[in-house]
């Protein structure tokens, strides 16, 4: 029985370019498959098994549905919009792995130089210095700031090492963006997300996203570095035990590096947001 | 030398790695194969009619097999790589080449299956997977046995480049190879090999680096 806070919550189920019309998309959502396809009148409907209709909204490129009573509207994420900047498709990645562990990962920076060694991180710049990370209650979201670090090649646009400034958001129960330093524009954040549809506890479908400020770069470039990055996570993701996300200590011992992460299960637990978490103390 | 390229294949990868091994520069051109599936298209395919990756373009000659072009590298920079020494050393070298293409259709079809949302009949893709690991496996514990490490002969061929990939990127596609003790030692030979370079799923040896010290207790 899955819970009315879970249920009650908006989940990304494809990429609006990819939705055709009847029979259009077999997909799951939490554990019950749903389709996804286009009316005649070009509409988006996102249905159950039963031909029971969810609640649809279209945002950031993608379809987002919410299988119960929406709580409240989809998060807002206005740099979707702002003129100038590239929005980036990087496609879907299955990972056999909690919907809640995906968004974890996205999280961290401690994994930087050992995962993607080279790119986001490099040995002997390992350590994470201390950075701030709240809660926003006006928004209900998870926010870290002020977050540091030395990166070999932050973006696909970056010459060299650069400190790189990051800003993190949880915006939904299975959605993250990153704000990080743009190497082409000073007074401006390139925008990274992850949008994780939850298929069951222990099976998700990745969205990367991206809306950047790169002219340059040829499009295929962009989605390659994306896509390295994420399939350097993905190996360690399928292989992270226990296959649930713990929400309560004392499984696993958090340094302060992780203070985003703690941050997350605390708003989970506090939610009742539990569908990919273990749901009693280890 | 230009390779039509996508960071996430193992075809790809294999070539990758033979020039990195070689110290062969390649210009790479990304291809938007996933999700933009650009090797299907017109353009691509009046380059290759088959509309699959790698191409690999060298003044007036297109390559679209990954094996065609280990041998191109491997005869332009390191003859040594081609292990062909004799007609019975020659031949066992081409038949990993041909077989690299049976873990191609088997572990590499499970991989896209399971990541990139091919379809796939997943069972029997993994059923033909592990039926060519237990063949190789077989031939390296034999090898091994003989007081060998590579695929053919006494050094590293374009035998083993051309079946590493598939093979140390099969738990992508749900296949362990926990199994297979003889694989595990051979990719670490790979792995240690100067210049060798990584991609998503095959990671460096950090377990190459110096040990850490041991407390006075150890």
């Amino acid at each position: 029985m899955i819970s009315p806070q879970v249920l009650n919550e908006w989940y990304p189920v494809g990429m609006i370019a990819q939705v055709g019309p009847w029979p259009g998309r077999l997909t799951g959502l939490l554990g019950a498959p749903v389709v996804i396809f286009t009316t005649g009148q070009g509409a988006i409907v996102v249905q159950s098994a039963r031909g029971v209709p969810l609640a649809v909204t279209l945002a950031y490129g993608h379809v987002w549905a919410c299988p119960g009573t929406p709580a409240h509207a989809l998060f807002a994420l206005p740099e979707a919009t702002q003129p100038g900047r590239r929005l980036v498709d990087c496609g879907v990645v299955r990972v056999k792995c909690s919907p809640l562990r995906a968004v974890e990962n996205f999280l961290d920076i401690a994994h930087f130089p050992f995962v993607h060694t080279d790119i986001l991180g490099a040995e002997p710049h390992t350590e994470v210095n201390r950075y701030e990370v709240q809660i926003r209650e006006e928004v209900d979201e998870v926010w870290a700031t002020k977050v540091h670090f030395y990166q070999p090649q932050a973006a696909k646009s970056a010459a060299g090492g650069i400190v790189t400034d990051y800003m993190y958001r949880v915006a939904a129960p299975t959605a993250a963006v990153l704000y990080k330093t743009c190497p082409n524009r000073t007074d401006e954040w390139d925008v990274i997300g992850i949008f994780v549809q939850p298929l069951t506890e222990e099976l998700c479908d990745v969205y990367p996203y991206m809306a950047l400020f790169d002219d340059v770069t040829p499009l295929a470039e962009l989605i390659h570095f994306q896509q390295m990055i994420f399939l350097q996570d993905r190996s360690i993701l399928e292989n992270q035990i226990p296959r649930l996300l713990p929400l309560d200590p004392g499984m696993e011992i958090p340094t302060q590096a992780d203070l985003t992460s703690v941050a997350y299960r605390r708003w989970l637990k506090r939610r009742g947001l539990t569908y990919g978490a273990q749901r009693v103390a280890a | 030398m230009i390779l039509h390229d996508y960071v996430l294949s193992a075809s790809c990868y294999k070539v990758r790695l033979l020039a990195a091994l070689l110290g062969v520069r390649l210009e790479l051109v990304a291809v938007d194969f996933h999700p933009g599936r650009a090797h299907k298209s017109v353009v691509f395919r009046a380059l290759n009619p088959a509309g699959s990756l790698p191409v690999l373009v060298d003044g007036d000659l297109v390559l679209t097999e990954s094996t065609a072009m280990l041998v191109y590298l491997a005869q332009m920079a390191g003859p040594d790589w081609l292990g062909a020494t004799d007609a019975t050393s020659a031949a066992r070298v081409q038949h990993w080449l041909a077989f690299s293409a049976r873990l191609n259709g088997s572990l590499g079809l499970a991989r896209l299956h399971d990541m990139l949302h091919f379809a796939a009949d997943i069972d029997s893709a993994r059923a033909a997977g592990h039926q060519c690991l237990r063949e190789i496996e077989a031939h390296l514990s034999e090898a091994r046995f003989a007081g060998r490490i590579f695929l053919e002969g006494d050094r590293p061929t374009i035998a083993d480049i051309a079946c590493f990939p598939n093979i140390a990127l099969a738990p992508d596609g749900g296949v362990e190879l926990n199994d297979y003790p003889s694989l595990r030692l051979w990719q670490r030979a790979i792995r240690s090999l100067p210049r060798f370079i990584e991609m998503p799923g095959i990671h460096r040896l950090h377990e190459l680096a110096p040990a850490p010290e041991r407390g006075t207790t150890a």
